[in-house]
């Protein structure tokens, strides 16, 4: 226990903690117009903000900087979030000008670039996934996913039919999928998974019999959040579909999916996709995302909008002009503008390079490697479904004869500089490690991750306490979370005057 | 092929510890009849292809590097001291994924905790949370914080018109399941008959400062009225104008929202932005979203993680207050680098030259026949001016001339047809004013 009287040690000092008065870290000009005064009596009397030098700030965060694992620096197989390789073009795509400094409401006429690549982008994603029309408003997957279940809604609504206020989801859902039930004022019927991962027939047989009139829709992820694809997929979409429900998936996972199925062609009715996972946008520490929609004819009109459309036709001596424009019955406006227009573009860049023979292959690889994975290891941990997976696979962190946890597991690979897994999700599965290599890994760094994973299994039982009190080579061990929800310590700028 | 390694070696080798032949074997619990279907798709592009194509399509954009804007209306061409751009770029931050594991995340975690001190200091509120998606939905996640703290007993929104018409619009699009009622904002209503709309089923009253239209309003006395009638005040605000004016906390507001583009972020053709969320520590527990707290480690060394986690989607599921998982991290670090160059010093001098050159502009376009400025109220940088000609037609002349108009608010208000918005930054020199000027007045 440490004595709370002593200084902690810091890795870094606060910027707060770095500044002497009267410092500053920019080059500012003078002002070349003649002087206004200002308003003194709506004027603030103190701005608290850091007073640093621009090299004090440069050390600061570089410093900052080497205390977190990223993909650029090691492999990061976190299940359900798709790290793969950021490509280095696509920032400078995004950094181009002509993209970086256009104004949002810039007329049509001056930013038909970026209309074409938003259009493009739009036809591009629809292709991959099947479907006749996408918007690329929403901000992030749990954005897509709230404009998907809006529109289910009020395509119901439009029909008359009131009564539909219910989403099934599966119990394995990730779970921003029933938060965003709740937050569309909608209520969430769970189903139970059956052994062998998939959503359990008889119980959604039964749902939709008995209650096929309160039915919305359903949200499903293909594949699963266990990463296996559904084998009676085709029947969950038919009961739901006969009892008069929409059809929603989480496209979070399509990098299982591309080249091999077409969610639209399966009868999905609309999903959303994560460029920030499938199509490598960066994940930025927490984002920004993008999660754009795609829908079937169904629902097209009630996209959220502004959506990308041409507006005036090509003539034989013109490109056709393209324009925003508000779909008749769309549900709304989920933000300001259309869309996180950088994001569109790195996505743009990274299909480019690709093509549609690229596409395929980056799903065959990142499926390959996950079997690959999950082959080699099946024998040292439990592997719950014993099945071929998609691109990710769970398996469950125990060593039979020992104490150790999924937790000790994800801890003591810190040491061997591997980011762990995701950690006790699926809930369905427990101790569950969910495992995605992506396709853009080497097989020298999956079998070092077999390896080192097979060396753990040994710790654990040789000498568990090493996995107990891991990571021991982090820039930090194992943080009191309940000291910091306790102390709530959110802001350390110095203590604004009580009003 | 593009960014995978394998050679065919190694996907034999592969193939055989799994035990299949091919690839394809490992799909089959997919749809036959589904399976493997064409993609219609172009040809792979090369790199050196994808920098001269979408070279050509960036170029086919008019923007602030050929252009001078003077154009603002929720998106404001602000400078980027370059230090920002180059630790954007780092692959330790830039390619790290939410740091739900404390250990390997301290720089992502620290930076924010210092992003939430400094978004604290500008508002003057107590706490902030990690980022929402941009200003818009950081003020429709201020509805659902006002459900919660007045218990769901009161459902009335008074917001003003002078909030940016879209974040109205996303606020009723967000509430749109719940039986709430959105009011205040059908009319050009003073501050004062706002006040006389505020009852006991009033749960928040939201205001724009500055305004959408640039104004700031007098709130000198209002926070008093809103509390009085047991509501709660909610301020959507541009971070900049706070460099010199007084900052929301002493206000009375309850709540902080807006949006931080001002701070570092480029225009980017709206996105991504950064919605900031701040409010008084006594409702920190109901603030949706990631927040980053102070703790210790084993060793006794200070430590940062995300905090009051079983608010959040993961954990609270369907009873989740709001569905956010990914937010907008890197853009919390771009407005934290900012704000740590510019600082105490920097940013108040920014913000004096925003007001200077945007007052320059403004005298001197009042100056012109056939224009008028509105100066009813004090405005920061941005203003609006009655023209004879509309919009368009002043927007195409000044195109000609290098440069981007002010904003057409007829586009939004019916009752502003006639009415342009202009914005004015430390970006625009003042040859560049003067040039607008000069269009401006050779067009009457």
């Amino acid at each position: 226990m440490v004595d709370v009287m002593e200084k902690p040690i810091e890795l870094e000092p606060l910027i707060y903690d770095q500044g002497v008065p009267g410092r500053i870290g920019v080059n500012l000009p003078d002002s070349d117009v003649p002087e206004y005064d200002l308003p003194t009596e709506l004027l603030r009397d103190e701005l608290p903000l850091p007073e640093v030098s621009e090299l004090q700030v440069v050390r600061h965060f570089n410093k900052l900087s080497t205390l977190n694992h990223s993909i650029d620096k090691g492999f990061y197989p976190l299940g359900s979030c798709t790290m793969k390789y950021n490509p280095k073009i696509n920032e400078d795509m995004a950094r181009l000008a002509g993209f970086a400094q256009l104004h949002p409401a810039a007329d049509t006429e001056s930013s038909q670039g970026a209309l074409l690549l938003m259009h493009t982008l739009q036809e591009w994603l629809a292709e991959i996934s099947g479907f006749q029309a996408v918007s690329l408003t929403p901000a992030a997957g749990a954005q897509g996913e709230f404009a998907g279940i809006l529109m289910i809604c009020k395509y119901h609504v439009e029909r008359g039919d009131l009564k539909r206020d219910k989403i099934l989801v599966p119990n394995s859902a990730h779970g921003t999928n029933p938060a965003t039930v709740t937050m569309a004022g909608y209520s969430v019927i769970e189903l139970p998974s059956d052994d062998k991962g998939n959503v359990d027939l008889d119980a959604l047989r039964q749902v939709c019999d008995e209650r096929a009139d309160e039915i919305a829709g359903m949200m499903i992820t293909v594949p699963s959040t266990l990463g296996l694809f559904e084998e009676p997929i085709l029947e969950v979409l038919d009961m739901v579909h006969e009892a008069g429900g929409l059809m929603y998936m989480d496209g979070a996972n399509m990098n299982a999916l591309m080249g091999v199925v077409k969610p639209g062609e399966l009868g999905f009715d609309v999903m959303h996709y994560n460029l920030h996972k499938t199509f490598s946008t960066p994940h930025g520490g927490g984002g920004p995302g993008s999660g754009p929609v795609g829908v079937n004819d169904k629902l097209k009109p009630y996209l959220p909008g502004p959506i990308v459309d041409i507006i005036e036709d090509a003539t034989d001596d013109e490109p056709p002009l393209y324009g925003l424009v508000m779909p008749e019955k769309s549900i709304g406006r989920l933000k300001a503008f259309h869309g996180n227009f950088g994001m569109h573009v790195r996505a743009f860049a990274y299909i480019a390079a690709y093509g549609a023979e690229g596409i395929r292959q980056v799903t065959r690889h990142a499926v390959l490697n996950a079997n690959y994975i999950r082959a080699m290891l099946m024998d040292t941990y439990n592997v719950p479904y014993p099945r071929y997976c998609g691109h990710e696979f769970v398996m469950q962190g125990k060593v039979e004869g020992t104490d150790i946890h999924a937790l000790d597991i994800s801890k003591r690979l810190m040491d061997y500089g591997i980011h762990p897994p995701t950690n006790y999700f699926p809930l369905i599965v427990p101790e569950a490690l969910l495992i995605e290599p992506t396709e853009t890994e080497t097989k020298e760094t999956l079998d070092e991750f077999i390896e080192v994973m097979k060396i753990i299994a040994e710790e654990a039982k040789t000498n568990p306490e090493l996995l107990h009190e891991a990571p021991h080579t982090a820039p930090v061990r194992r943080v009191d979370e309940v000291k910091a929800a306790k102390d709530l310590v959110l802001c350390c700028a110095p203590a604004m005057p009580q009003y | 092929m593009a960014y995978i390694p394998h050679t065919e070696v190694e996907r034999q080798q592969m193939l055989a510890a799994i035990g299949v032949t091919t690839i394809e074997d490992l799909f089959e619990a997919v749809p036959a009849s589904h399976r493997f279907p064409k993609l219609d798709l172009p040809e792979a592009l090369s790199e050196m292809e994808i920098i001269s194509e979408m070279g050509a399509i960036a170029n086919a954009n008019e923007h602030g590097s050929d252009y001078a804007i003077f154009r603002g209306a929720g998106a404001y061409h602000h400078f980027i001291p370059s230090v920002v751009n180059h630790t954007l770029l780092r692959g330790e931050f830039l390619t790290a994924y939410t740091p739900y594991q404390p250990e390997v995340s301290q720089g992502t975690l620290q930076a924010v905790y210092e992003y939430q001190s400094m978004m604290c200091a500008l508002t003057g509120m107590d706490a902030a949370n990690a980022s929402h998606y941009d200003g818009a939905t950081s003020l429709a996640e201020a509805v659902t914080m006002a459900v919660q703290l007045t218990r769901g007993k009161r459902s009335k929104f008074i917001l003003s018109h002078g909030i940016n018409p879209q974040y109205r619009d996303v606020t009723r699009t967000y509430n749109q399941g719940r039986d709430l009622e959105f009011v205040g904002d059908d009319k050009a209503y003073s501050i004062d008959e706002l006040v006389d709309m505020l009852d006991d089923n009033t749960a928040m009253l939201a205001v724009g400062y500055p305004n959408f239209l640039g104004q700031i309003e007098d709130f000198s006395a209002l926070a008093e009225k809103v509390h009085a009638a047991g509501a709660l005040l909610c301020m959507v605000v541009n971070p900049m104008a706070l460099a010199l004016f007084k900052s929301p906390g002493e206000l009375g507001a309850d709540i902080v929202v807006g949006e931080g583009q001002p701070l570092g972020v480029p225009l980017s053709f709206g996105g991504p932005y950064l919605g900031f969320f701040a409010t008084k520590q006594k409702h920190v527990r109901r603030i949706a979203g990631r927040i980053v707290g102070e703790t210790l480690d084993e060793e006794g060394k200070r430590a940062y993680v995300m905090t009051l986690r079983p608010r959040e989607q993961d954990i609270k599921r369907e009873r989740a207050s709001s569905n956010i998982c990914t937010n907008q991290g890197l853009m919390a670090l771009a407005a934290a680098v900012y704000l740590s160059l510019m600082g105490r010093n920097g940013l108040r001098k920014v913000a004096e030259l925003n007001y200077q050159k945007a007052h320059y502009a403004a005298d001197m376009i009042d100056g012109l026949q056939g224009y008028k400025v509105l100066r009813d109220k004090p405005f920061f940088n941005e203003f609006m001016v009655k023209t004879l000609e509309p919009a368009a037609k002043i927007n195409d002349a000044l195109l000609q001339e290098g440069i981007i108009g002010g904003y057409d608010l007829g586009q939004e208000y019916p009752y502003m047809q006639d009415h342009m918005l202009f914005a004015v930054t430390e970006m625009n020199t003042r040859e560049e004013i003067d040039v607008l000027v000069e269009v401006l007045g050779s067009m009457s």
